[in-house]
């Protein structure tokens, strides 16, 4: 079966300083040949199978990156089908920039567990494995849509829902227009169409540049710190703040009042939130700060709970670990410096969690948070940045196609094609921006017509 | 008690535009066929507006053509304007229209349908549909009870039954117990499926005053004509024989004063008091759904059509009512032209049962009782146009299931059709569906000018079109294609006269030698402007001629959707049983297992349509059924 051709990041995030970018289909070779290039300066075509070339990657005529090309041809490849391993720099942003230049070149960004579910459709997985691969597919595709959906900034999914709504009057309008024409006339539609689709595409293309500063979405994992008030919550993240050094971003238009930073630990990006101390209280101020810190903590992928080991544990603890009890938390001891009321093993014991002592002032034990942090998010099979990382190119894919839509309806409009043809082009931008935030066409086409215009006899 | 009993190969229940192609088509292909309808003298009645195709309907009705059926013929012969809608836009939007003398277009039908040898028409209401159980304990067709009790044993029943099924019609606070026009309803059939477990839902619809044309003022409204060079609706039809004198239509709108009459008296209207319980299309709204939808509109358009050219009867199109008789005629005359306006019948609303139609498989057979097929409004469509293409769909997988024959699905990528009736067997319908060209994706590839070229095949192959016509179309395809390549040949060199042509047209003139094709391709230009420059050019009939230019000049937008459709064929000939039950694969969500059973779906394309299954979901079929499938290759092979 002729299929089109794919392409992701096989490696996870890792310290061995070497990323594999895979690409499988049957646009496999022409694609690399597009981009690789080494000394003898042949084909990848002409290469025998199994073997590995020695070259570099370029973006047109920028030399990104010195690399190692391996040849699988069809059926002997993982997936069965022509495959491509490009054997690159590690390190988050050159993995993803030749990524991107890949799928400049023709591959589009596999779909969640995609390698798998050719292998096994290809045949090259056994029959009996079916129900571990639909695992695969399932799983990926749950975190796919997580990350997709909650990463996504606030302004950024309230802009696209604009240009979608936008785009659907146009579309609904041209329609209703050629199924009522006697109702609705189209004289000099074009021209108005063109202003508005040159305004949209602006604010595309400037989403477009935003997504190379990584702002499209906020990468890193999503961290609250918890406790009570006076735990040493904000001293830590003064800590966390001050060790790196990297503040990337203070992250605006969020619909929190929160204070969100990002953070680099090494490798690990957290995105962070400091939240008001949990406590019950009859002060009404307080309340919504509580109320805003259980939130938060909800819908992060950690939760640091920090305590004062200098004090004993009291309801409000409770109420705390009762609501982290189906989160990644990592408990805090702070205060280590101080003389310790609270025995960390009886905590691990209670809460299942693990439990780490840290003193904010001096300092100790932020080494052993980064390394159970690590083994936290990439201890599993499934590397939570990297999937961050795909849904961000994912997203900008989706904008490039809207986009290049958008710019085919200008041509259309520039060439006086009849109105119809401009609406095909609408409907794949409005298309392709529904997928960023978790959204099909089905009849929204029509259920626009009859909300909006009034036709029919 | 003795009752009449009779044999039939296939039973057809309702005469309308559905039950007349359902029987026509079952007929003549060789199968003993009885028609029944509450009145033989509304066979192929039009109870609603006096016309036949229009936008993305003039489609279905060329579809339905070149596929063997009569309702582009029986128009064809009766109409009285003709109009090609969206002529200024691209061709996948042209869509004919054409007014039809109402009688005429009745009885013609009626002749074709009484003079087709094995059809029998029979004037009964059908009360009951009898089942028993076949070898495996599936529920099947064996016939139809009529209210006298007469029992008419068949192998495959259509069920064609229109608006009459408990029809209701309600203006104001009078509602009658009875069809459209008056006709008798159809009161029992309703509680037999029902016993049957078949799910029904209530729709409404509605429809205009008819006018007396003696009590309107023409001179203050705009008149309507017919095209001048009329294009028949029939391939079959000879274009000189449908030029003839046509009649004009008449527009004029409604106004503030109108708006008003109505908005003071929406509180004695059946539908805001809710009187009427119905689900009513949104397309095809009242006038008083208009006035409250759509409060800034300052007028609405009402086009005065006439009913034939028997009757002094005008039907007032955009002006559907289910007002009290006095409101009716206020609002009438405020509208300029209407002042002294006589209303012959009443705006109504009327309200009917028909079903659920996910009941449905794409052969328009229903999935619990094998043999029981549908069509047309009963299947909660609406239209004339759509009826009629159900009613053929089913009256032919009703024959082919006779006959022992492969089913016939068209695809969404085939036909409006085939969108048509995926959409009604696929998505949740709460209203009457009618089809519309945003509905179709694929709708550069669907047009009216090219459905003989896509469907006429099909037709032969099930044995509606004759060698004649299909040989017809088989010259036809080969002279484009032909053509095509040799303008893809022909070069025409840097010359003063292409030029001067070139300047002429305000096109780029040329700096070296192009192809003919690449020409045709400029906005400005096209195949026919080219004729000049073009001094090989065959001699080629304008449908022909017609079919090359849209094919070189949209080729870029015409092979995007071609890729499409390959990408969409793929799931599509993914095929599912419909008894398969989806617990049993482990990994599907459970929305998506109780969407997949309760839709049962025929194919993994079809599945990936139904709202609420995702791609995982899709992906988990394809690597489930594929491990099936394999098994059971290996079975095969070892034994």
């Amino acid at each position: 079966m002729k299929t089109d051709t794919i392409a992701a990041i096989a490696t996870g995030l890792t310290d061995s300083g070497i990323g594999i970018i895979r690409i499988s289909g049957s646009q496999a070779f022409s694609i690399i040949d597009k981009i690789f290039r080494n000394k003898s300066g042949s084909s990848i075509n002409l290469k025998k199978s199994h073997t590995i070339q020695y070259g570099f990657i370029f973006n047109e005529d920028e030399k990104m990156d010195e690399v190692l090309v391996s040849i699988m041809k069809e059926p002997h490849s993982y997936t069965a089908e022509d495959t491509v391993e490009i054997n690159c720099h590690g390190g988050i942003l050159m993995m993803r920039r030749i990524l991107e230049t890949v799928i400049k070149a023709g591959a589009r960004i596999a779909d969640p567990g995609e390698f798998t579910k050719r292998a096994f459709l290809n045949g090259r997985i056994d029959l009996s494995q079916a129900e571990a691969v639909i695992d695969v597919i399932n799983s990926k595709s749950d975190l796919a849509l997580k990350s997709s959906v909650s990463q996504l900034g606030g302004s950024i999914s309230r802009k696209i829902k604009k240009l979608r709504e936008e785009i659907l009057y146009e579309t609904a309008y041209i329609e209703s227009a050629l199924d009522d024409p006697e109702h609705i006339s189209l004289d000099g539609y074009g021209d108005k169409l063109a202003v508005k689709i040159t305004d949209m595409i602006d604010q595309l293309e400037s989403m477009i540049d935003s997504a190379d500063t990584g702002k499209i979405i906020s990468e890193g994992i999503r961290t609250v710190i918890v406790g009570k008030p006076n735990a040493g919550k904000s001293s830590l993240m003064n800590v966390l703040l001050g060790e790196e050094r990297s503040i990337v971003t203070e992250i605006a238009g969020t619909t929190r009042d929160t204070l969100e930073e990002q953070i680099r630990l090494g490798d690990i990006s957290l995105l962070i939130t400091d939240t008001a101390g949990i406590r019950n209280t009859n002060d009404i101020v307080e309340q919504i700060g509580v109320s805003r810190a259980k939130g938060a903590a909800e819908g992060a992928d950690l939760v640091i709970y920090v305590i004062d080991s200098s004090l004993p544990l009291d309801e409000n603890d409770s109420e705390i670990m009762n609501m982290i009890q189906n989160k990644k938390t990592i408990i805090l001891l702070n205060k280590s410096d101080l003389d310790t009321v609270v025995d960390g093993d009886e905590i691990t014991k209670i809460t299942g969690k693990k439990v780490i002592s840290v003193s904010a002032k001096e300092e100790t034990g932020l080494e052993e948070l980064k390394s159970e942090i690590k083994a936290m998010f990439y201890g599993g099979n499934i590397d939570f940045n990297d999937q961050v990382m795909i849904t961000n190119m994912r997203h900008k894919e989706a904008l490039e196609e809207s986009l290049e839509s958008l710019k085919l309806v200008m041509n259309s409009i520039e060439q006086r094609l009849p109105e119809d043809f401009y609406s095909i082009d609408l409907i794949n931008a409005y298309a392709a921006l529904g997928t960023i935030i978790g959204e099909s066409v089905e009849d929204d086409v029509i259920n626009e017509i009859f909300s909006r215009f009034c036709t029919g006899k | 008690m003795t009752v009449l009993e009779e044999n039939y190969d296939i039973v057809v229940v309702g005469a309308g535009h559905a039950g007349c192609e359902a029987a026509l088509a079952c007929a003549r292909l060789g199968l003993e066929t009885i028609v029944f309808t509450v009145s033989v003298d509304s066979i192929a009645l039009m109870p609603c507006n006096p016309n036949v195709g229009g936008s993305s309907k003039g489609h279905l009705v060329r579809e339905l053509d070149a596929l063997g059926g009569e309702m582009g013929k029986n128009i064809d012969k009766t109409f009285i304007q003709s109009k090609m809608l969206n002529e200024s836009k691209g061709p996948a939007v042209h869509s004919l229209r054409a007014q039809a003398d109402k009688q005429e277009y009745s009885r013609e039908m009626r002749k074709t349908l009484e003079n087709t040898d094995r059809l029998t028409i029979r004037q009964a209401e059908v009360s009951e549909i009898v089942t028993d159980k076949d070898e495996s304990g599936k529920e099947r067709i064996i016939g139809v009870k009529t209210v006298s009790g007469a029992f008419y044993h068949a192998k495959a029943v259509v069920l064609a039954t229109g608006t009459y099924l408990n029809a209701r019609c309600i203006f104001g606070d009078v509602s009658n117990y009875t069809g459209p026009n008056g006709l008798q309803a159809a009161n029992h059939l309703t509680d037999s499926l029902r016993a049957h477990g078949i799910q029904m839902f209530r729709f409404k619809t509605g429809t205009p005053a008819r006018v007396d044309k003696r009590s309107l003022d023409f001179s203050k409204m705009e008149e309507q004509l017919g095209d001048e060079k009329i294009v028949p609706f029939s391939f079959s039809t000879d274009p000189e024989s449908v030029r003839k004198p046509q009649v004009s239509c008449w527009l004029t709108y409604t106004n503030e004063k109108t708006h008003e009459i109505i908005r003071k008296n929406l509180d004695r209207s059946p539908l805001f008091s809710g009187a009427i319980e119905g689900t009513g299309p949104r397309y095809c709204p009242s006038i008083e759904d208009k006035v409250v939808k759509f409060p800034d509109k300052e007028r609405h358009q009402i086009f005065v059509e006439p009913e034939g050219l028997y009757t002094n009867e005008m039907y007032l199109a955009g002006m559907s009512s289910s007002l009290p008789e006095d409101v009716q005629h206020a609002m009438y005359k405020t509208v300029p032209g209407l002042e002294n306006v006589k209303i012959v019948r009443n705006a109504y609303a009327i309200e009917y049962d028909c079903i659920n139609s996910l009941q449905l498989k794409p052969t328009l057979e229903f999935k619990k009782i094998s043999g029981l097929f549908s069509g047309g409004q009963f299947n909660g469509s609406s239209g004339y146009e759509e009826a009629a293409v159900q009613g053929f769909m089913a009256g032919v997988n009703a024959a082919m299931k006779v006959m022992n024959r492969d089913s016939f699905v068209l695809d969404r990528s085939q036909a409006y059709i085939g969108v048509l009736i995926d959409d009604l067997v696929t998505k949740e319908n709460h209203e009457p569906y009618r089809m519309m060209t945003s509905r179709a994706e694929y709708r550069l590839l669907l047009r009216q000018d090219n459905a003989d070229l896509r469907l006429r095949k099909i037709g032969y192959e099930i044995g509606l079109v004759s060698e004649d016509e299909y040989q017809k179309t088989i010259i036809k395809e080969t002279e484009i294609e032909k053509e095509i390549l040799r303008l893809e040949h022909t070069t025409v060199g840097v010359n003063h006269q292409v030029q001067e042509f070139l300047q002429e047209h305000k096109s780029t003139p040329l700096k070296s030698g192009v192809t003919l094709a690449e020409l045709i391709r400029r906005p400005e230009l096209d195949y026919f402007m080219l004729t000049q420059l073009d001094s090989e050019r065959p001699r080629l009939s304008c449908e022909i001629a017609e079919q090359v230019n849209i094919n070189i000049k949209y080729d870029g937008y015409i092979k995007r959707q071609k890729q499409q459709v390959e990408q969409f064929k793929k799931l599509e000939k993914r095929k599912l049983d419909a008894d398969f039950d989806y617990n049993k694969i482990k990994g599907l969500r459970i929305e998506a297992i109780q969407k997949l059973n309760r839709y049962k779906p025929a194919s993994i394309g079809q599945a990936s349509r139904i709202s609420g299954v995702s791609p995982a979901d899709i992906s988990v079929l394809l690597v489930y059924f594929e491990k099936l499938n394999s098994e059971e290759r290996n079975v095969n092979s070892h034994g």
